[in-house]
């Protein structure tokens, strides 16, 4: 009984080792990749915020939390962290309730129903530098659309992308105009997933658009409310194109970004040690607020 | 008085007549039920009487009120739909009370309409989970149970068994019966089943394309077909239609004139109809006998103990079960 049996073991094993070597050859090149272009230097840039800048003939020396301390009192910083929460506040909810709105708006069976929605999305079609060049003849002082507009009624132009007061509500406006149009597509699926019985049972009951909305259509599209507000948030830490465009965070950095103010320390002043640090915090901020979003709003919603 | 006076009713989609000047009336109390094939009109109808859709012309009154123009919520009826429209994230109970909530009911007289509904229905244990955690048969029930508690003077019934298993379907359909006698209900029922509308019905008005072909009681519609489509539609296997002049006694009758026999009145005999046997189809109890009298297909139902025929036969039927049909396929007699 033995001799035949270890026979039969060996075989098995060969084959075994065949298979993973084969699995880790179909594996290697996504992985090599993932690790070089992703992985790596994540690990890399959290290393570095604990490291001075390397600059000519002096290496990097180890710090430890010095770069974090010199951030707490960087003024700059505090500066661009408090505009990214103002930035946030507003083009979140904003950018929602716009593409809510807009898409209840096409979803009924009005004229021109696809010239609307077309209309509508076209914004996020195009690139967020393209916009900000349109928005910045907006501004305009003088000439702009809000201006001319502003002229019939007699006031005096305003300098809205030049002022510290207006400048980062004006990048604000842009980027929910931008973004509204993308989010409409996915509450407007959503909305369309609703059967029209539903409605016209609330009818028979009595039921208003508004009781209807706030009743059942509301928490029934509260999974893709939960979708788009999370996309909504990483946006509004991820898109800064139009800062360059526009102000280039000024003036007087009334306008600067925590990932504006990252590029100017990492690209600007070369100080890579001070960049990685910023974006460590960054990427820490965006993790929390995204995986608290999922826990807490994920308790009132309802899955189909 | 909860009654429904429909008269007139007309429903066009652009140039489509999907509904046809239609006219009938629901004594209060009553089930009625609109029967016919599919595309035949009878939702739209349901629909118009409900105010889902616009009507074209036409009035629609419901106890005594013309309800035509109103809005659905001032038409006065509940109705259950043919998907239930439960909404999906509310209980059981919230689904049954949400048009009391929406009408703003007081929280004691709601409290005392759940109650009566979830007794009748037996929803006592279903009350918190969601639609989704329900049999068909459940939400049914549960759709049933948001008409009753309305306390609308009418309930309307769009298809409400379709989605069930035969099984089911034959309780639930004596349980709705039950329940309209029982609550003294005005209903008006869509189906397209034949066996739901004779069983369930105390009228039943038959469409076809957009007309009405008869109104009529059950016993009525079956023993006195007001036309070849009625006559077609009801009754399983149909009517057999045979052209007047092949029957001794009709061999005068105008051109098109049809002859409708039921399956069940004919005989095998040794005269009558002269009649080619094409096959026979075994049923257990009774077996149905196909024979073809010149180009006429017929089907003769008898006991399955009788001598099964074969070749040619003849066929007989009492005089009084011979329904005789004009050229426009309308009863003469």
């Amino acid at each position: 009984m033995a001799a035949p049996e270890r026979v039969f073991t060996k075989r098995p094993q060969i084959m075994i080792k065949r298979e993973w070597i084969n699995a880790w050859l179909l594996l290697m090149p996504a992985l090599l990749l993932l690790f070089g272009f992703t992985h790596l230097p994540a690990v890399q840039t959290v290393l570095d915020s604990f490291w001075s800048t390397p600059r000519g003939q002096r290496p990097a020396v180890f710090l430890g939390l010095d770069n974090y301390e010199r951030m707490l009192s960087d003024a700059v910083f505090i500066k661009a962290m408090i505009n990214n929460a103002i930035y946030a506040a507003i083009t979140i909810p904003a950018s929602i309730a716009l593409a809510l709105s807009m898409a209840l708006f096409v979803s009924r069976k009005i004229l021109g129903q696809g010239l609307l929605r077309m209309a509508y999305f076209t914004p996020t079609v195009l690139p967020l530098i393209a916009v900000a060049n349109i928005w910045l003849f907006f501004y305009l002082p003088g000439f702009g659309l809000f201006d001319q507009i502003r002229g019939l009624f007699g006031l005096s132009p305003v300098n809205w992308v030049g002022q510290p007061s207006t400048a980062l509500y004006a990048i604000t406006a842009v980027t929910v105009w931008n973004q509204a149009g993308f989010f409409m597509i996915f509450f407007l699926a959503a909305l369309q997933t609703i059967p029209q019985s539903l409605r016209e049972a609330a009818a028979l009951e009595g039921a208003s658009s508004w009781v209807f909305f706030w009743r059942v259509t509301w928490p029934l599209i509260m999974p893709t409310t939960l979708f788009v507000s999370v996309n909504a948030t990483i946006n509004a830490f991820r898109m800064v194109d139009h800062v360059f465009v526009m102000t280039q965070g000024g003036p007087n950095n009334a306008s600067i970004l925590l990932l504006y103010y990252i590029y100017d320390q990492g690209f600007r002043f070369w100080d890579t040690s001070y960049a990685a640090t910023l974006t460590v915090v960054m990427v820490v901020i965006l993790a929390v607020v995204g995986i608290g979003q999922f826990f807490l709003l994920d308790r009132r919603v309802h899955y189909r | 008085m909860s009654g429904i006076q429909i008269s007139d009713l007309s429903k066009q989609w652009g140039t489509v007549s999907a509904v046809h000047q239609v006219s009938f009336e629901v004594e209060p109390g009553t089930l009625t039920v609109l029967l016919g094939p599919s595309g035949c009109g009878k939702s739209t109808t349901l629909r118009l009487i409900a105010g889902l859709d616009e009507v074209s012309s036409g009035t629609i009154r419901i106890s005594g009120r013309d309800v035509t123009n109103a809005s659905p919520a001032d038409h006065g009826v509940a109705m259950v739909f043919q998907s239930y429209a439960l909404f999906p994230h509310l209980s059981v109970k919230e689904n049954i009370i949400f048009g009391l909530r929406v009408r703003r009911v007081d929280a004691a007289e709601r409290e005392r309409r759940l109650k009566r509904a979830s007794d009748i229905l037996n929803l006592g244990e279903l009350l918190d989970r969601t639609p989704n955690q329900l049999s068909g048969g459940q939400q049914q029930r549960v759709a049933l149970g948001r008409a009753i508690v309305a306390e609308a003077p009418v309930c309307l019934m769009d298809e409400p068994l379709s989605n069930l298993d035969a099984k089911l379907r034959a309780s639930m359909r004596v349980e709705i019966r039950a329940l309209q006698q029982r609550l003294g209900l005005t209903m008006v029922y869509v189906t397209h089943d034949q066996v739901e509308a004779m069983t369930m019905a105390d009228k039943i008005v038959v469409m076809n394309q957009g007309r009405i072909e008869q109104i009529a009681t059950p016993r009525e519609l079956y023993g006195r077909p007001a036309t070849t489509f009625c006559a077609r539609f009801i009754g399983t296997p149909p009517m057999n239609l045979i052209p007047a002049r092949r029957v001794h006694g009709y061999e005068r009758s105008p051109d098109g004139c049809l002859i409708g026999v039921r399956p069940e009145d004919i005989a095998v005999g040794t005269e009558g109809v002269e009649a080619v046997v094409e096959g026979v189809e075994y049923l257990g109890a009774d077996e149905l006998v196909a024979a073809r009298i010149g180009d006429a297909r017929v089907i003769v139902r008898q006991p399955a103990r009788s001598q099964t025929p074969e070749g040619t036969i003849r066929l007989v039927w009492p005089q009084t079960a011979a329904h005789l049909f004009g050229p426009d396929g309308r009863r003469l007699d």
